[in-house]
């Protein structure tokens, strides 16, 4: 085998491989795209790998009837508080994770990981009674909270891990030139850590929004979408839902989550010509 | 512009483990470049910092004119400092960057855009003031580092190592432009450094520092002649000052320096200086330029002298000089430095002149300078 062929054949190894990866993901969101919107007919057809017969009836049923519209809204609320309280509460812990030395930092850095390890099951019934007499069972805000917990800790450790990325030195220049050390936090650390702090938001909302454990057992007339799906599927009224629902709902669940990714993409990689973790 | 002083000044890490500066005394002339030169982990860069109020210091006092400032903060003290890394903020372009610290000082728009554009002409920058950092080469960033650092009109200068990220050709280049701006504008400056030529060549006083202790203050010229101890001598100057290990004897009402296969007679005036070590044993020093060999090239305006034997063990030719290791027996190699190309071979016999007004003693134990 010559230098040539082995270098192609190497090309061809990768492209290979990115091809599959991209289809792992691509493929049942497309799919359950297509089928939101199919007629039922269609993909009962054995003859059929494509629909072609397209109608909104499902997807409109679902929101409207249903209620996965004040699901999706609940949601979007739920995962809007919890980026909030999250990096209200994450970014300065990151923030002295990452500039400081403390005694028991390290210890501090080992329990936000170790929290994580607790089966949530395990805390369902305690976390419902404590609802309960806290007066938040069955409200978004309760819903928030929870979801915090679970990821405040991601967000104390991608934070420290961006702030870290942000020379010290730079804060510093800001200092000597006339800033207060928060001044200087503000006005040179966040707007550099910006992109990564992008991704941490994006993080914490799809991780909101993919929760249904803890919204399903919070709450019950102001349920998150995943939960509110669940419901439905689940049969409130009795018995499975039919197919064209389930796809219907597939397709209402991933877009908003797509949208969103969509438009934090570009703080992502690059600002300012200069690249962050 | 103010002068800056140093009492007694400490930092210790690590509950006091670690002494990183202990116990510094100085005083920054108004107006004066003061270098400060040692090895990396000396504490200069601590005692800047310091100065900067970027460190709380554990002990002593920093005074600025009659203001104490030791525990002020960086922004209340009138201060500049150019970094290392440059720390030219990425999300501003080159203007934003230099008008920055006016801008928090609240100038008005228009003197803000008047002294930018002063500072960016005075560093050769005008055509950079749209770009953004990413866009700039090292040697760019650190002029606009530089432009920021001189448009506030600032009391003092700070400058850790600015020039240690540049190649060695724009090194010299930015060595001369930094020391003509600052003997322009007048600005007190610290200066920080591990380069003993930076510091030979921009200083008006060189402080050397080792260990968290300043070992000794004074012009290029004073450190470099009469160093006050080992370190120092050694430190300063390239390549180092050769030690040798001779014992203090007492011949004829004279007093020689006795090593392993050869002699130096001393003056008389070093007799008092001396006395004390006579029958011990101290270091004897001696730089590579302060000697020739005999035969090859003449040390000019040298008034006593004396000779030594060796054999030549390596030649180091370098174009405008040459390094000439020669072995004086027992293994004892002391490296010559004689001006141009010189054609010795290895191995061949030479006789060693020695300028004996430019010789060194020390100490064996404190290592201090005796002559």
């Amino acid at each position: 085998m010559n230098q040539e062929t082995k270098f192609m054949l190497k090309r061809l190894a990768f492209y290979a491989f990115i091809f599959t990866v991209v289809a792992w993901i691509v493929i049942p969101i497309i799919i359950s795209t297509l089928y939101g919107f199919a007629l039922p007919k269609d993909y009962y057809d054995p003859k059929k790998v494509i629909p072609t017969s397209f109608t909104i009836k499902y997807v409109k049923t679902l929101l409207f009837t249903l209620g996965a519209l004040d699901g999706i809204k609940n949601s979007v609320i739920v995962a809007l508080i919890t980026i909030a309280i999250s990096f209200a509460f994450g970014i300065p812990a990151g923030y002295a994770v990452a500039k400081f030395i403390f005694p028991g930092k390290d210890t501090i850095k080992l329990s936000i990981v170790a929290l994580r390890m607790f089966p949530i099951p395990v805390m369902a019934i305690p976390l419902v009674i404590l609802y309960i007499k806290l007066n938040l069972i069955d409200t978004l805000l309760g819903v928030a909270l929870a979801h915090t917990a679970m990821a405040l800790p991601f967000v104390v450790l991608i934070t420290s891990s961006i702030f870290a990325g942000v020379s010290t030195e730079l804060e510093e220049a800001g200092m000597v030139f006339g800033l207060t050390r928060l001044g200087s936090f503000f006005r040179i650390t966040l707007p550099l850590a910006l992109p990564g702090l992008a991704a941490a938001a994006m993080f914490t909302f799809v991780m909101s929004w993919n929760e249904v454990f803890v919204a399903s057992i919070l709450t019950l007339s102001h349920r998150t979408l995943p939960a509110q799906i669940l419901s439905i599927m689940a049969g409130a009224s009795g018995g499975a839902a039919p197919d064209y629902y389930k796809f219907a709902a597939a397709f209402i669940m991933i877009l908003p989550a797509i949208t969103f990714i969509f438009f934090a993409r570009k703080y992502l990689v690059t600002m300012w010509g200069i690249t962050l973790k | 512009m103010v002068e800056v002083r140093l009492e007694n000044l400490k930092k210790y890490f690590d509950k006091g483990r670690v002494k990183a500066v202990d116990g510094v005394n100085l005083t920054i002339k108004d107006g004066e470049f003061l270098v400060l030169l040692g090895p990396s982990g000396c504490g200069k860069t601590t005692t800047l910092r310091m100065i900067a109020g970027l460190e709380t210091p554990t002990g002593g006092k920093i005074w600025f004119g009659e203001r104490d400032v030791t525990y002020l903060p960086p922004k209340d003290r009138n201060i500049s400092m150019v970094f290392q890394s440059y720390a030219v903020w990425p999300h501003m372009t080159v203007y934003d960057n230099i008008a920055f610290p006016l801008k928090i000082k609240k100038y008005p728009k228009d003197e803000i855009d008047k002294r930018v554009k002063w500072a960016a002409e005075l560093l050769q920058i005008e055509e950079l003031l749209d770009r953004y950092p990413a866009q700039l080469s090292g040697g760019q960033r650190q002029r606009v580092a530089v432009a920021r650092a001189i448009v506030v009109e600032p009391d003092v200068l700070l400058m850790d190592e600015p020039l240690s990220n540049l190649d060695a050709k724009l090194r010299v280049t930015m060595r001369a432009e930094i020391k003509k701006l600052q003997t322009k504008l007048k600005v007190t400056t610290i200066y920080v450094t591990h380069d003993q030529v930076e510091a030979m060549t921009m200083g008006d006083r060189i402080a050397v520092m080792n260990k968290g202790k300043l070992l000794q203050v004074g012009p290029p010229t004073e450190v470099y002649l009469k160093p006050n101890s080992i370190f120092v001598a050694t430190f300063i100057g390239a390549p180092e000052m050769n030690l040798l290990e001779v014992s203090v004897k007492e011949k004829d009402d004279s007093i020689i320096l006795e090593g392993e296969g050869f002699e130096i007679p001393l003056s008389r005036d070093f007799k008092e200086l001396l006395e004390r070590y006579i029958d011990k044993t101290v270091v004897f020093g001696i730089r590579p330029e302060h000697m020739t060999i005999e035969g090859i090239s003449s040390l000019e305006h040298v008034k006593r002298s004396t000779t030594i034997e060796g054999t030549v063990d390596f030649i180091e030719a370098l174009g405008t000089d040459t390094i000439v290791h020669a072995n004086i027996g027992s293994g004892q190699i002391i490296k010559v430095k004689l001006p141009g190309h010189i054609p010795l071979e290895v191995g061949s016999k030479v006789k060693i002149v020695i300028d004996l007004d430019n010789i060194h003693v020390f100490d064996k134990d404190t290592e201090k300078a005796i002559i």
